[in-house]
């Protein structure tokens, strides 16, 4: 069995604000493989970008409470230094962000903002970095890369924008691709070229990828494990199509049946999840997903759900304190 | 970009019409001082100012209409058909142009050092302050620029030259700085240097503090930004995000202020130029408001909206070049 490539164990990332602590991770732990592809989903403020930030080192603030392991072919990166890590960041690891206006810098060219990107991380003259810029645009499908490269962010529709970001994610060939809902400032059509586009890249250059989403749509056809996250933890982690096919989480569930579906009758109503997210700074006890879930009994309010396997597939975890029969009973009802 | 200042060069035409049509309301029509007496001097017999007063067109409407021969006429004939701003009641007869002209050097030269001096110590202030937020530093320095933003020039001249000044200073380091010499920079540079150094720092102890303030905040909300975000993501080192992302579009909005301010200072700095007696624009257009020398403030008032209205137009053009989201 192959090492992982990335493995999380037990990581806490805590903000001391002056409201108090926001436990905005709290004992997240996953693999990823060599060229394996994961999906994190998760309602905003369930702490999924926080962790991935926390990857990278970009959560290091003066207020920020961090624990755990983060390790990244075998090195520890929670422990490594600031330059350490900047040496990790855009080269062994990359990241792609929601918004890419607002995430390419509006005064220069993007073909200024690659080359930046390649010399970041090696000694490559000027001109060798923009060959390579060039031959990257074109590696995302940008048309007439060679002439393009010298345009600017803003002259770029949304998708080509992204295209761009990704360009510059790849500049130094990453081992790991970290996609910060990647799709969701996208027009529809646009989001599945762009998850194309990810998924063409992953088999081509054999990168792991980390898509953070809180859409289960648009991780359906691009990973290989799902990580579900709520308030900060993980709630249930299996394979894609296990997900799909037999969740166990109640809150999968409503997340699975808040998406459209088109083998049911069109005017079929959607069912959101009901209630807010909860507060990261007075987690809800026991469970935390207890005051939103219509199966809560008492004893979830006060015991903590571990991330156990589920009887029959030990890949499939899942911390929910209902019996595994009730669960598969309650969901086929559900579905 | 050619016709956008080929429009914006038209509009500075009418807007100096209007300003002069202002100042010349506001001195001819308001009541002030008599420039014939002025002219004819202090001490002139009556029928001797009325002779001046006829020769000046003094005598005529200040404003006739339709367009017939008055003052303002006469005043606008020669404004725009000759350039000319006529000549000065008291020195001489002078052309005032040509006072302007001469005041003109020491003004620039005032304003130039200490749009340098502000720059010089207003961007690293604001960049580590921003960088080391709610530090001790930054308390420091910003609570500094609170009181350089509140000591009003006047007062810190007087301030200045009563601890540095040559003869009546307590700590009199820089010689000669309470004198503009004769022939200014091309006479004596090192006296003329001397004698700038207070100024400048006078002067610019306010903008300094102003920019200090402003370059912070902006490069702290920058900071912030995505991209700044993915700056660091791709693996900068820390000091090319600081600068290369975050100053960078942090100093942006800063170059259209300065742009105004350098224009408003080229109009003349009244106080400073006063205080520290530089014969310059400023203090050419205080002797002539205490003068009641009304052609002269024209001038002054029309010089200094001119430099206004020409250093906007910079301003907006190289913000094209600045931002290139921006196009005329």
């Amino acid at each position: 069995m192959t090492e992982p490539l990335l493995s999380v164990r037990d990581l806490r990332v805590h903000f001391h604000t002056d409201d108090g602590v926001v436990k905005a991770v709290d004992g997240v732990s996953y693999d990823v493989m060599p060229g394996g592809a994961l999906g994190v989903v998760g309602e905003s403020g369930s702490g999924k970008s926080v962790a991935s930030l926390t990857l990278m080192g970009l959560t290091r603030f003066e207020n920020a409470e961090i624990s755990g392991q983060v390790l990244f072919e075998g090195r520890d990166l929670l422990q490594a230094s600031n330059e350490e890590l900047r040496r990790v960041r855009g080269n062994g690891i990359a990241m792609i962000f929601q918004d890419p206006l607002s995430s390419l810098h509006p005064f220069y060219k993007v073909g200024a903002q690659l080359v930046e990107a390649i010399r970041a991380h090696g000694d490559v003259t000027k001109r060798a970095a923009r060959v390579r810029a060039t031959e990257l645009l074109a590696l995302v499908d940008i048309p007439d890369p060679a002439r393009r490269i010298d345009a600017y962010p803003h002259e770029f529709s949304g998708g080509m924008r992204q295209r761009v970001m990704i360009a510059m994610a790849l500049a130094n060939d990453p081992r790991l691709l970290i996609a910060d809902e990647p799709t969701t400032a996208l027009d529809v059509t646009v989001q599945a070229q762009i998850l194309a586009l990810i998924r063409r890249l992953q088999d081509e250059l054999d990168t792991a990828v980390v898509i953070i989403t809180h859409d289960l749509g648009v991780i359906a056809e691009t990973v290989d494990d799902v990580a579900v996250m709520y308030a900060g933890r993980i709630v249930e982690r299996a394979a894609v199509k296990q997900i799909f096919a037999a969740p166990e989480h109640p809150y999968t569930w409503g997340l699975l049946r808040s998406i459209p579906r088109l083998d049911l009758p069109r005017d079929a109503s959607l069912v959101p999840i009901p209630g807010r997210p909860p507060s990261l700074i007075n987690l809800p006890g026991g469970c935390a997903f207890h005051p939103r879930c219509p199966y809560v009994r008492d004893r979830h309010r006060q015991v903590e759900p571990p991330l156990d396997p589920v009887p029959d597939d030990p890949h499939h975890r899942v911390a929910c304190l209902l019996e595994p029969q009730t669960r598969r009973k309650l969901w086929s009802e559900l579905r | 970009m050619l016709a956008y200042i080929v429009r914006r060069l038209l509009w500075m035409i009418v807007l100096l019409l209007a300003v002069s049509l202002i100042t010349f309301l506001i001195f001819y029509v308001l009541p002030s001082g008599d420039p014939a007496r002025a002219r004819a001097g202090d001490r002139a017999p009556p029928a001797r100012v009325e002779a001046v007063r006829r020769q000046l067109g003094l005598d005529k409407p200040k404003v006739a209409f339709p367009w017939k021969d008055s003052q303002i006429r006469r005043y606008y004939d020669k404004l725009v058909l000759h350039q000319d701003l006529g000549t000065s009641y008291r020195s001489n007869n002078a052309p005032v142009w040509e006072l302007i002209k001469v005041r003109l050097p020491a003004t620039i030269q005032l304003a130039l050092g200490a749009v340098v001096v502000w720059l010089l110590v207003a961007i690293p202030v604001g960049i580590l302050s921003a960088l080391k937020r709610r530090s001790l530093l930054d308390r420091a320095t910003m609570g500094l620029t609170l009181i350089a933003i509140s000591a009003p020039v006047y007062w810190l001249g007087l301030v200045m030259l009563y601890l540095f000044d040559e003869t009546l200073g307590r700590f009199p380091l820089v010689p000669g700085f309470d004198s503009y010499p004769d022939g200014g920079l091309t006479g004596d540079p090192a006296a003329w240097f001397e004698s700038m150094l207070l100024p400048w720092i006078v002067l610019a102890a306010s903008f300094a503090a102003i920019y200090a303030r402003l370059l912070r905040s902006n490069l702290l909300e920058v900071m912030d930004e995505d991209y700044v975000r993915t700056a660091r993501a791709k693996g900068l080192r820390e000091r090319d995000v600081v600068v290369k992302h975050g100053v960078r579009s942090a100093v942006t909005p800063i170059v259209t202020i300065l742009g105004i301010d350098l224009g408003v200072l080229l109009g003349g700095a009244v106080l400073t130029e006063t205080v520290f007696n530089i014969p310059g624009i400023g203090r050419l257009a205080y002797d002539s408001i205490v003068a009641e020398d009304l052609n002269t403030i024209q001038g002054t008032v029309l010089f200094a909206a001119f430099f206004i209205i020409v250093l906007n137009l910079l301003v907006d053009i190289a913000y094209s070049f600045l931002d290139p989201r921006v196009r005329y």
